[in-house]
């Protein structure tokens, strides 16, 4: 049902919270893994045949791996803070999509094998067996939640169903229903390195191809080098960056900036994927198998510093996740913070005056943020809480003349998420991505209408792909979508004094 | 001694064991299983003065909640600020002489069980009107908000119509307190009154009310955006660290 046909939403102008529509997406369902996408992962080829004791099973060590999941399913009033928070509830009105409910989808099975209530009161607490239906309904909706975390800014006890929905999607890897997409990239991964499963000769050849490319255009020699060892810094980046558009833009501007601050650094073929699908699965063996790859990296090359590349779930991982997962990092240069992100990298060498910027070369645009939502509410950049709003916002402004914000209930920490996060970037789930961007192209089209926007700078892979998808679809050029350090790098004077 | 006085006697022993047992068993239970990743929602407090200033604001002001929904905070916030002043006004049946506080809360007191009936039937209201929180509310939920209501309600009748002894009930309470049992009067709406109160503490461990003890282990809450900074490894994910070097 992927190619089902679908309508476009309008925009209203206006943000509205849409009445019930049940049942709206319950066709929306990803492509399931094959035997071959589970397997390197240490998953079941298949539907497991004792699958109902299985997953009652493994919900059971869950609950006693993981405090969040007994003190959210516990804690949850049903007082419905969250209900018009999702932006898949925005934009397809169907009510499973509403946090509590896609986190009830578990807890009522929960109920139903842990508690007491639910062991001999299910009726009265809303307690159900584990059955075909169940499994079902977490494959769709579990598949329909981008683990963005905006319920989890307004729910009195902070529970975030981002937490529910990595174990549910842990659970169901574990009976052998996996996704083929998440599952599909990180055996690449641990195969290759990357998420395009792209081998080190064809990334050399890309980064030659690139030089070349900048040095026609610009007239000077930028390097952009791989796997040099004895750099001061180790570049993580996603690999979009090495192709998509706008992405490669982003990554010209970081090349530029090291070039004109003088500073020393690689890109790893053995470690050149900043993103990390391990945490969209929920799964923390292979997120640490993942990130190793990148302490590896790092200590093959001999490098100082590791600097992330503009991803935003990969900067959750490694400003979160990664001291847990692969660190100490104490063979690495203590002066600066591990892992740092490109945006602080940029941000300290404005403020030491390292960086000669000319705003007007940015002229020609009007530009806005998109807080990217694992940034926002998952990580943190600078030395403050907030930095991460803060940082991006004055490298933007130190860049072009002309930058606005959107509307208040749409950015910081009250971002929506662009529709395609959290392992839901797949062709196969086109009309959950339509629709989940709504929100996020209402308050667009509101700063294209009253302030002349003319494009939208994100620092997170996922978001550029996902809006250069969308944005057609609401009647927006999909070149609107900008990396914050292509900005940077056209504005950026190189060989000026510093 | 009536049959009544036992009944309730060993009633109120019954329920009040069975919450503190099981209360002190969930949060056992929360205490004990790691947080294995670092997990706050951020912008978060980056110390930890930061994060008891930030449980400080989730528990007396209920911020999140006034980010979320402005109806759900006014009527919940009413029903929890108002209950917390009514039961600091009936310590005066558990203390003699009175405490200090029960003696502050006497005269708002009253006003604040209207706050707290008056908050309840909003939170109702709600339940039954909004259409989303129609289709989230298991009849549980619905049988929580009436049970606070009844409880409230019968209180406020005590107080304003069909009063009661209440000399003899403090009398029973604090012979309950020094196992020195002392005659209950058998007034009709005393009894619904305290037989709400002790279904109330009899389910607090096994519903929702576990939002109350929750809300302090919540990792999003609770934890110090500090993960750059400090190593944080939960007890089973620290045996992983030994075989984790990457298949080359």
């Amino acid at each position: 049902m992927a190619k089902a046909e679908f309508d476009t939403p309008q925009l209203k102008g206006i943000p509205v919270i849409p009445h019930l529509q049940p049942g709206a997406m319950a066709h929306s369902r990803p492509f399931v893994a094959k035997a071959e996408h589970q397997e390197p992962l240490g998953f079941p080829g298949e539907l497991v045949d004792d699958w109902k004791t299985k997953a009652i099973d493994k919900m059971g060590e869950l609950l006693t791996k993981y405090r969040a999941l007994p003190v959210f399913l516990d804690a949850c009033v049903k007082c419905g803070a969250c209900t018009d928070k999702c932006h898949y509830y925005l934009g397809t009105a169907d009510p499973k999509n509403m946090p509590v409910a896609r986190q009830d989808l578990l807890r009522k099975v929960y109920r139903r094998y842990f508690t007491f209530a639910g062991k001999h009161f299910p009726k009265l607490v809303g307690a159900v067996e584990l059955s075909e239906e169940v499994i079902e309904d977490w494959y769709r909706y579990y598949h329909q939640c981008s683990e963005c975390r905006r319920c989890s800014v307004y729910c009195p006890y902070g529970i975030d169903t981002a937490e529910i929905t990595m174990a549910g999607r842990e659970i169901l890897a574990h009976i052998g229903i996996g996704q083929k997409y998440s599952n599909e990239i990180i055996g690449k991964v641990h195969k290759i390195g990357n998420n395009l499963g792209l081998p080190r000769p064809a990334l050399e050849d890309t980064l030659e191809g690139l030089e070349e490319e900048v040095e026609e255009d610009l007239g000077v020699k930028i390097r952009y080098p791989v796997d040099e060892k004895g750099a001061d810094v180790l570049l993580v980046t996603p690999s979009a960056d090495f192709f998509a558009e706008p992405h490669v833009d982003g990554l010209i501007g970081y090349g530029k900036v090291f070039h004109q601050a003088g500073i020393s650094w690689t890109l790893s073929s053995y470690a050149s994927e900043a993103a990390n699908f391990g945490i969209f699965i929920g799964n923390y063996e292979n997120m640490q198998k993942v990130a190793m790859r990148i302490r590896q990296a790092a200590l093959d090359l001999g490098v100082k510093r590791i600097v992330v590349g503009e991803c935003g779930h990969a900067w959750r991982v490694a400003y979160s996740f990664w001291n847990t997962l692969i660190g100490p990092f104490d063979f690495l240069d203590p002066k600066y913070p591990v892992p740092q992100h490109v945006c602080e990298f940029t941000y300290d060498l404005l403020q030491k005056g390292a960086l000669k910027l000319d705003k007007a070369a940015n002229d020609d645009k009007v530009v806005t943020f998109h807080d990217s939502c694992n940034v926002s509410r998952g990580s943190r950049m600078g030395d403050f809480p907030g930095g991460q709003f803060v940082i991006p916002r004055e490298i933007i402004k130190a860049s072009c003349n002309h930058y606005v914000d959107m509307a208040a209930e749409t950015i910081h920490e009250n971002t929506f998420c662009c529709g395609g996060g959290g392992g839901l970037l797949t062709d196969d789930l086109t009309e959950l991505r339509v629709k989940g961007a709504v929100p996020r192209m209402e308050a667009l089209k509101r700063v294209i209408d009253e302030d002349g926007v003319t494009h939208m700078a994100a620092i997170c892979a996922i978001c550029k792909s996902q809006f250069t998808k969308v944005l057609p679809f609401f009647g927006m050029g999909m070149d609107m979508i900008i990396s914050v350090h292509q900005l940077v790098g056209d504005a950026l004077v190189l060989g000026a004094e510093h | 001694m009536s049959f009544l006085t036992v009944f309730y006697a060993l009633l109120f022993y019954a329920a009040t064991a069975l919450m503190v047992v099981g209360l002190a068993v969930k949060i056992r239970q929360y205490a004990r299983t790691p947080a294995p990743f670092k997990i706050p929602t951020t912008p978060g407090p980056i110390t930890r003065g930061g994060v008891v200033a930030r449980l400080f604001r989730e528990v007396v002001l209920f911020e999140s909640l006034f980010k979320g929904s402005k109806w759900s905070w006014l009527f919940g916030w009413l029903f929890h600020f108002g209950m917390l002043v009514v039961l600091v006004r009936h310590l005066r049946y558990f203390t003699e002489p009175i405490w200090f506080v029960a003696l502050l809360a006497q005269d708002i007191g009253v006003y604040l069980g209207m706050a707290m009936l008056a908050g309840l039937i909003g939170l109702l209201g709600r339940r039954l009107l909004v259409d989303r929180l129609r289709y989230i509310s298991a009849p549980s939920d619905y049988l929580m908000l009436l049970l606070l209501i009844a409880i409230a309600g019968t209180g406020l009748l005590m107080k304003y119509i069909t009063h009661t002894d209440i000399v003899a009930v403090k009398a029973f309470f604090l012979g309950l307190m020094r196992a020195d049992w002392q005659p209950l009067p058998a007034d009709a709406m005393l009894l619904v009154h305290l037989t709400l109160v002790v279904v109330l503490m009899a389910v607090f461990p096994f519903s929702k009310l576990l939002h109350a003890p929750g809300i302090f282990f919540s990792p999003t809450r609770n934890q110090i955006d500090n993960p750059r900074e400090r190593r944080h490894v939960a007890p089973w994910a620290s045996k992983l660290d030994a075989t984790r070097a990457p298949s080359k």
